[in-house]
Order: structure tokens, then sequence, then C-alpha cells
């Protein structure tokens, strides 16, 4: 019977919380049409990771351990999920759209002359192939688009989207080593370091909670009212348009159409007026509180929460109550 | 060095989205079409490199119906040398596999050195052409890239993940998609304007299939049942005057409502 192949990707030797998402959507949508869950894990040397995807549903975990692997190589592995495909006969693939799932995906649809949906926030089964739902211009709509004609469907999902069950159904996890037969030119364009970006440990499109800044920040110093807020609820730190076209801070901290689309659990948008540029991208969150000075921002009609006042006065106020509940 | 930029006519960012009659696609009434703001990023790294060899050719591709011509003129406007128009306004809204199979077919006879695209299309994100034509075309590739630097046939590329940046190393022929961050792109002078009204614009489409360029790929492989705005929110609570009770309420309901901290 075929079934559903995820690819697992890992970092360090850490399977990243995307990852584990999609093997749980995997097993709920295998509890309802049938078939195994297949998992794929690629590095340098993957054994030992089996037990966290079994928890989630992993029946059987595909390893590929190269040394050469142990940072992303596109087109290896590509070969690898290739393989993953045809030897699983899947039916279904189910990719993280992190940025390494984003680069794989279209790779090894192309190859298979498959059909690929991106950025998923719905996956159901759908008479002779799968149904999806994904945001397009930026969340200002949202596509529902079938993948029928062609095998396997593929999907990659967007993070923090398909919630971790609670008590999750474990699957036997039983690990097979996948013994691929890579090319020289499997390894022309390869990885050879990876370099952590100052202040950027935690990412915006990954966290579950983000506080992001905007035009009133007013400059670059005054982000650490920010970083105060996002430290105190351990989120990550965001930016409007505004904020990074003024050269206050970076490029990968934008929350909007031209940057990162996010959806955390908690999003605080403090002193960003909310153009449609921006709504585009965190519109999503599941609860929004603003602050703000004046009380006609567009934002506060997404609020869940808003507080009309200063934010540097609101900011530590806040900062300081966090951190009583917390203690 | 040939270096070959491809693009994509999309509607301004600002744009509000309206919905068609038929549920299927966007109102484009009321659209302003813009060059994709990454494919700008591209367009630049194209001619800073195309400068800084002092010799080579940058050309301009575009999949899309007749408007698209436009945005091909901006490019040709910025500096690009000539332009090949895939008109066919069925790969406006096709998938990702069908486009890049229609612009691997022109870029195979175009044979360049290096391919720059936009890491994506804002619109209809798919994240997919860029990446696919490379495969399409059996050349390694980097996406996200947001700094390339040229050294003869190797390229060095960093790469944006979470948190952090890739350094991956590869050759040409290519492709790379471009990341906000990689330059800042230039805006066109008016004797660039000028000038770009007499460079030329191939037209390719004659001869295709029935049913336009694309289906040159097969059939549709993705197909769209419908398009829907968001639902939408709620109004919530707002708060002001006392910043003290304000700020203690916010922490208190997102704590015991919402649950999120």
């Amino acid at each position: 019977m075929s079934g559903i192949l995820v690819f697992a990707e890992q970092r360090e030797h850490k399977i990243k919380k995307p990852a584990l998402e999609a093997v749980a959507l995997g097993r709920k949508l295998a509890e309802r049409a049938g078939g195994t869950v297949s998992v794929l894990l690629v590095g340098g040397a993957v054994a030992g990771l089996e037990s966290d995807l079994a928890r989630y549903g992993a029946d059987v975990v595909q390893a590929v351990s190269d040394p050469r692997l142990s940072l992303y190589v596109p087109e290896a592995y590509a070969r690898a999920l290739e393989l993953a495909i045809k030897s699983t006969d899947a039916d279904l693939v189910l990719i993280p759209a992190t940025a390494m799932g984003k680069d794989l995906a279209p790779r090894v649809a192309a190859r298979l002359k498959t059909g690929l949906a991106s950025d998923c926030t719905y996956v159901e089964k759908h008479e002779a192939g799968w149904r999806f739902r994904r945001p397009v211009y930026s969340g200002k709509a949202i596509a529902t688009v079938a993948i029928a004609g062609s095998r396997p469907a593929m999907a990659t999902l967007r993070p923090n989207v398909f919630q971790l069950p609670a008590a999750p159904v474990a699957g036997k996890g039983e690990l097979k080593a996948l013994q691929v037969a890579f090319e020289d030119k499997d390894f022309r364009c390869r990885t050879v370091s990876v370099h952590a970006d100052q202040g950027a440990e935690l990412d915006v499109a990954e966290a579950s909670i983000v506080v992001s800044g905007g035009r009133a920040m007013k400059g670059p110093e005054n982000f650490s009212y920010i970083r105060d807020l996002a430290k105190a609820l351990g989120g990550a730190v965001g930016a409007s348009r505004a904020a990074v076209d003024a050269g206050w801070i970076d490029h990968q901290h934008q929350v909007g159409q031209t940057g990162k689309v996010v959806s955390p659990n908690l999003y605080v948008a403090c002193g960003i007026s909310g153009a449609i540029q921006h709504l585009a991208g965190m519109s999503s969150s599941k609860v929004i509180v603003v602050i703000n000075k004046d009380a006609d921002a567009p934002l506060f009609k997404i609020a869940d929460y808003g507080i009309v006042g200063d934010l540097y006065q609101v900011i530590p106020m806040m900062v300081q109550e966090i951190n009583r509940l917390k203690s | 060095m040939k270096i070959a930029v491809v693009i994509k006519q999309v509607p301004d960012t600002e744009t509000k989205i309206v919905i068609g009659s038929d549920r299927r696609s966007v109102d484009e009434s009321s659209i302003t079409w813009i060059v994709n703001p990454y494919d700008e990023f591209a367009m630049e790294e194209a001619l800073k490199i195309r400068e800084s060899k002092g010799s080579g050719e940058v050309v301009v591709v575009t999949a899309g119906p007749a408007r698209a011509a436009s945005a091909l003129r901006t490019c040709l406007a910025m500096g690009a040398d000539r332009a090949i128009h895939l008109n066919d306004a069925t790969l406006d809204g096709a998938d990702g596999f069908t486009v890049a199979s229609a612009l691997a077919s022109a870029l195979k006879d175009l044979a360049p050195d290096l391919i720059l695209a936009g890491q994506y299309a804002v619109g209809t994100d798919n994240k997919q052409v860029g990446v696919m034509l490379a495969e399409l075309l059996d050349m390694p590739h980097v996406s996200v890239v947001t700094k390339l630097s040229l050294d003869a046939n190797k390229v060095t590329a960093h790469r944006e993940i979470e948190g952090a940046h890739e350094v991956t190393e590869t050759a040409l022929p290519c492709v790379i998609t471009a990341q906000k961050g990689l330059n800042e792109p230039r805006y066109a002078s008016l004797k660039g304007i000028m000038a770009a009204k007499k460079k030329p614009i191939e037209e390719k489409g004659a001869g295709a299939p029935a049913g336009g360029i694309g289906m040159a790929a097969g059939a549709a492989r993705v197909t769209l049942e419908s398009l829907e705005l968001p639902p939408p929110k709620q109004a919530g609570k707002v708060f002001k005057d006392d910043m003290e009770t304000a700020v203690r309420e916010v922490v208190r309901l997102l704590h015991e409502e919402a649950k999120v901290i």
C-alpha cells in the first residue's frame, strides 16, 4: 500500500520543529486515508534521531547518513528524496516550508514532473489525489488547489500552522538505512559553512512569539525596547518595511509582503500603523497585540488586544508586568 | 558573459485584492502592475556583473500576457540589452512546473552563463520557478541569495536561512535567486527610459501548441479550485487612558484568556 513520505529536516543533529509538525500531520492523514508514514532523514550521521520521529507517528525512518551531507547539499538531498519517494511509492510528500524545504521541494517536483503546492495551511485527501489550501498574495487571499493528475502530490507546509498534538499517535519508528548512489554532479553545489547572524538567534518565521517595531521606533537605538519585550516573552524581533528601509534593522527581521510571512501564536506590533504590505505578513497570527499612539492606526482593526498609548511608556511597563507574572 | 534575468509582472504590493466573479481569479481592473520586487534585485545584480566585467549581455525574459511587455520595458530602461517575451496569458496563473517548463525551453536556446531570478514572485507566492528552471536545464542553483561573487567560473553565494546564512559554492552555468539585501536596485534614468524604447523585445509564442506555450509541459499538475478572502477578524479589546491598568489587563488576558504567555 502506498503512503505518505515526510522530509524531516535536521540541522546539527536536531530535528526542526516544522519537521515534527509535518510528521504529526502525516500521521493524522494516514489515520484517515490509510497507508504508512515514512520519514526521510538526511545528514552527516542521523542515527539516534528516529525516536523523536516515531513519537509523532513515523512508521519507518529512512536514514541517509554520509559525512558529505552534514551541511545542506541541494542536489544530493534532492537525490535522496527522489529515491525515498520511489522506494516508498509515496502518494503524498510533505516537506516543511523552511529555508531548506523551500529549496529542496521544487528541485524534486521538477525532476519527477509532478505537482507541488507551496506553503500549505491545510491538507486533505480528495478523490483521486490531494487538496490543499494555501495563502496567496501574502495571505491577502486563500487558494484551494488540487493535485490529482500527477503522482506523488508534493506540498510544503507553513511552519507553526499544524500544531503538534499534545498526545501524539506514535509509529513504530523502524530505522532503515537508505543506500543512495550519489553522482559527482550531486555535489556541484554545496554549503561550505554556516554563520549565525548577529541578533537573530531566533528567526521571525520560526518563533512562536514575535515582537515587531515600526516607523515609531525613530532610529536603530530604540529597537532596544523591542528586544527587551521580545526577551521577556521569549520571542523573536520583527520589523515593518518602514523600519527596515530606514536602515534601523536588518532586512531579515522584516515582516510583510516583501519580508517574511509569519503565523506565530502571539504577534505584538509596536508603533506600526498597519500598511496592507505589513498586514499581509502577519494577519494569520493567532493572537495580535497592537501598541500605538494613534487610535486610528488600521492595525487596531485586527487586534485581539490593543493599547492606545506611547510605546516608550507602555513597553517598559509591559516587560515589568510579564517578569512579575513569570516570577 | 551572457546573463539571463527571469522576471514577472505582479500586482503592486499595496494592492487590495478583490476576488473576481468566477471565484477563481483576482479582479485585475484596479491593479497597478509592477516588476516583482525580488526580480529588481536580480536585474541589478546582472547589471553590476556586466559593469564589473566591462562586457557581456543582459537578456531579460518573462512569461505572461501582453501587459507584461511594460515590465520588460522597465528592465530595459534599467539597463538590460534586450528582452524575450513568452507572450501567453495562460502562463500568468499556471502552476510552477508549467511556467518553468515554458521558460526553460526559451532559455535553452539562449544558453546563458548565468540565470538570475527573484527568490519568488509576490502574488502566486509559489517559490518554485527559479529552482525548477535549474533542474530542467540541468544546472546547479542557489536560492534566496543575499551576497554573490564570481571568480572566473567559481560562484560563491550567501544564502539566507533561519537566523543564519549558508556560504555556498558552485560553478557557472547556474541559477541564482535573489533576496532583498543583495543590492540596492537602481532607478531607470531618463536616458535609460528613452534608450529602452529602441531596444528589441523578441516575442515567442508563434507555433505554440493549442492552449498556449504552457501546454508543451502537458496538463497542469496543480489546479486552482477556488480563491477566497481570509475570514474577517472579530473586533478585539482596546484600552486607552490609564496605561498602568491597560498593561496589567492585556498581560492578564494574554495569560488567562488567550493562554499564549
